[in-house]
């Protein structure tokens, strides 16, 4: 026991320090979260280097091969104007996730500080900023981004933008109702005792240990923001048709779904294993988290 | 269920060679109690005593089929009146509890449904309890003779009231209603009065006494508190790491305990000590000035609720005078004002009324940075220490903060060495500095607290209530660090604590607080020999432990 704790108190911090080996083998034991590891990364590969993916480009076609169905070869099928739709969904990676990581940093952001200053603050602070926050929240999330959107004209960043805005309410929310709670605990009031500033207290304290729930949110929220992102890029508020982007590879197919099925379902279906791969490694977080 | 009287031999219950594990991991179980072996007959009184992580709780729950799901009993048995009962499924052991064996949960203000009557909560217990078919009406009656039995005289009112609308003796009071509401022959209570104050504690336990003597049942009481195991039990069992150490008649424990760590159990226990616990490095220093004095301390909280505003005096003119190297004790129960007292003086809160001087300095009314100043003098140690360390920050990190704060000992080996040294001071050592709270002992946190209270050198300790999360042994050995660093730095304690029998260990003076008032006030030898008040004397009989004192003087 005591040996634990000595091996334990050798890294600073007790999260990170234990044994690697260990954590490998708990992750042995759910094959499920291994194989959403395995997504994400695959799908980060895609975003940084797809040329390593796949030997096709996404603007190149053969207009002899359109609508090729999915084989060997082609392994989505290609498009109306004979692309590789595999090819186009790996190049598609790099605008969906660059998007909704610029979405989830600017909700993550925004959201904790606005939570921060109105957890701390209290009073009349407080009541003001979350009316505000309320009604963002009033507000569905999609119809937010498109008024933003339309707002500031039709672009990926855009998006990436409207997406963060539309989510700044819920991080928000969570960040102030921890701070709320922090703010009564005992070390808090002990440290203003000892003669720590308002400000010390607040970074040094109320910030760490509030954190930790606004991440476990944050992995919740990239699933959302990708399903968000490409949602306005279906509907075409986001990257112009020759762009291969998610969203878009869905609405493309859209047409001739009833002859060529695969040519809307297969890029989708990759979106949604990504979104549910995101959704489970931050669910195991949030249990991590817990214990 | 076969009749539990076919033999009367055999005790209530029986308990042979228990042993429970909790899942730690995939294959892994963590042993939490380990062969233990206990009985109890009927009419008898047992006290299964045992600190923090003992395994009582667990024995207990695996004795009445209540245990979580993460635990397993590995081994041994449990029988009531001969019928064993081990591994019965929920089902089949849910009509012996209630039936047979009542319970007595630990803290009565969260064990009542707070949406339901008290009535038809003691009436769910008859019915449940019943196996022919009675109406609406024979129910009632049974449930008021049971809360009758419980020893609420006003039956008829309870039965209507809300759980919210009892104190805590009262509700407690219920909670022994509904147990007994099956008619058990025995009743296993898990610290039932833990979460009361003494005078009421009292009123319970003896309670308790009585019911067994009037319906000749047995008793099992599961406690911390050995001086409350000593006054009552006819048998004590003391548990340790999963088994029990030592059993027996009290007073064969009581002169002759066979066990080491029994022993030690009372030696740690406040009563045993006659008087003031001296410094180990030889006299106490002599009483000096005055250094902190409160006038006339008036405080009122505005309560929310319907209807025209209603107030809580908080504080009633209170006076206080706290002389250099001394220890001023505050007792009270709850709802004394004793706590908004302690935050007063360390300037947490501000009084209506009344003045509050440190040396010549007043300090009530200053603003923020005045009383940061302030603050290198006073200091405040904390009631629980698992919640008053940041739990992200490392030992050397918390008890260096106020030294941070104050821009002291500015170079990194100068801090260090400074923060070993403190936490020398409060018997740890280097091993510890980089350390978290998690990974430290209840007694270890509190001296984690006290060095950092320590940091800034002040003259006060403000401390409130800060041993009473504490086990018995570990409490005794913060008394004693605190003695020897009020002798080595000359301190001064302000000493919040609703526990008289530790005011006798560490107070020079002692003012008595009820109802925000200071009802008597003055040295602790002439306080504790002749009480004026008459709740002083209220105060000074519901100590438990009497028995303790008298072995103790031998």
């Amino acid at each position: 026991m005591t040996v634990e704790l000595d091996a334990l108190a050798a890294g600073r911090r007790a999260g990170f320090a234990r044994p690697i080996a260990r954590r490998l083998g708990e992750l042995a034991r759910q094959p499920i979260l291994v194989a959403s590891w395995l997504v994400v990364l695959v799908v980060i590969g895609w975003a940084v280097v797809p040329g390593l993916f796949t030997s096709y480009g996404p603007y190149t076609g053969d207009a002899s091969a359109s609508f090729l169905p999915p084989s060997a070869e082609h392994w989505f099928g290609t498009d109306r104007l004979g692309r590789d739709l595999f090819a186009r969904s790996v190049y598609g990676a790099q605008t969906t996730l660059t998007a909704t990581l610029l979405a989830v940093l600017i909700a993550f952001g925004v959201g904790t500080l606005v939570g921060l200053i109105a957890g701390f603050a209290g009073g009349i602070v407080d009541t003001a900023v979350m009316r505000v926050i309320d009604v963002f929240l009033a507000i569905p999330s999609l119809l937010l981004a498109m008024v933003v959107v339309s707002v500031l004209g039709y672009s990926t960043q855009n998006i990436a933008l409207a997406v963060g805005i539309s989510s700044i309410a819920s991080f928000a929310r969570v960040m102030r109702a921890q701070v709320l709670s922090v703010v009564t605990q005992d070390y808090v009031k002990a440290a203003y005792g000892l003669g720590v500033g308002r400000l010390g207290v607040m970074l040094r304290h109320v910030v760490p240990n509030s954190l930790s729930s606004v991440i476990a949110l944050a992995a919740l929220e990239i699933g959302t923001a990708v399903l968000a992102v490409a949602s306005l890029g279906f509907l075409g508020y986001g990257a112009p048709p020759p762009q291969p982007e998610w969203g878009l590879l869905v609405a493309e197919g859209r047409d001739y779904v009833a002859v060529h099925p695969w040519a809307s379902i297969l890029p989708g279906a990759a979106l949604a294993v990504v979104v549910i791969a995101t959704h489970r490694i931050s669910t195991s977080y949030r249990k991590d988290h817990r214990r | 269920m076969t009749d539990p009287h076919a033999d009367r031999q055999d005790p209530l219950l029986r308990i042979a060679g228990l042993a429970i594990d909790y899942r730690t991991g995939r294959r892994r179980w963590t042993p939490a109690v380990r062969g233990a072996t206990l009985h109890v007959g009927p009419g008898e009184f047992v006290s299964l005593v045992g600190e923090s992580g003992s395994g009582k709780t667990t024995l207990v729950q695996g004795a009445l089929g209540l245990l979580p799901e993460s635990a397993r009993i590995r081994a041994g048995s449990i029988a009531y009146s001969g019928v064993d009962v081990t591994g019965w499924n929920d089902r089949r052991m849910a009509l012996v509890r209630g039936n047979y064996v009542g319970f007595i949960p630990q803290d009565p203000n969260t064990s009542l449904n707070p949406v339901k009557k008290i009535g038809r909560q003691v009436i769910e217990a008859v019915r449940f309890n019943e196996p022919e078919a009675r109406d609406a009406a024979q129910h009632r009656q049974a449930a008021l003779d049971s809360l009758r039995t419980a020893g609420l005289k006003d039956a008829e009112r309870v039965f209507h009231q809300y759980p919210h609308e009892l104190s805590g003796g009262m509700k407690q009071r219920a909670l022994i209603a509904i147990a007994l509401a099956g008619k058990p022959k025995i009743i296993v209570a898990d610290e039932p009065t833990s979460a009361l104050d003494v005078t009421v504690q009292k009123v319970i336990l003896d309670h308790l006494v009585r019911l067994r003597e009037e319906l000749g049942i047995g008793i099992l009481l599961v406690t911390h508190d050995l001086g409350v195991a000593l006054d009552r039990s006819d048998r004590i069992l003391v548990m340790r790491d999963g088994e029990i150490v030592e059993e027996g008649p009290v007073r064969r424990v009581l002169e002759n305990a066979a066990d080491d760590y029994t022993r030690r159990l009372l030696d740690a226990a406040p009563a045993r000590h006659a008087g003031r616990l001296e410094p180990a490095s030889g006299p106490r220093p002599l009483p000096g000035r005055e250094v902190l004095r409160a006038r006339g301390l008036t405080k009122t909280y505005r309560l929310r609720g319907r209807g025209p505003r209603r107030e809580l005096r908080a504080l009633d003119g209170v006076d206080l005078v706290v002389r250099e190297g001394t220890t001023h004790a505050i007792v009270g129960e709850s709802g004394a004002g004793k706590s908004t007292l302690a935050s007063i003086l360390a300037g947490f809160a501000s009084p209506d009324s009344g003045t509050v001087h440190l040396g010549a300095r007043e300090l009530t009314g200053l603003s923020r940075r005045r009383l940061r100043e302030i603050r290198r003098d006073l200091q405040f140690v904390f009631q629980n220490p698992f919640t008053s360390l940041d739990p992200r920050f490392t030992v050397s990190e918390i008890v260096a903060e106020p030294l941070r704060a104050f821009g002291l000992a500015r170079g990194r080996r100068e801090r260090t060495d400074r923060v070993t040294e403190l936490l020398k001071a409060v018997a740890l050592d280097e091993r510890h500095l980089h350390r978290l709270p998690g990974q430290l002992s209840g007694g270890q946190r509190q001296r984690v607290a006290i060095a950092r209270a320590l940091a800034l050198n002040p003259g006060i300790l403000v401390l409130d209530e800060a041993v009473s999360a504490l086990d018995v042994s570990v409490q005794a050995q913060i008394l004693r660090l605190l003695v020897d660093l009020q002798a080595e730095y000359g301190l001064s304690y302000v000493f919040v604590t609703h526990d008289l029998g530790v005011v006798r260990l560490i107070a020079d003076d002692v003012s008595v607080m009820k109802d925000g008032v200071v009802v008597e006030t003055g040295p602790v030898e002439q306080v504790f020999r002749s009480p004026r008040h008459d709740y002083t004397r209220q105060l000074l009989e519901a100590i438990p432990g009497a028995g303790l004192a008298v072995a103790g003087a031998r």
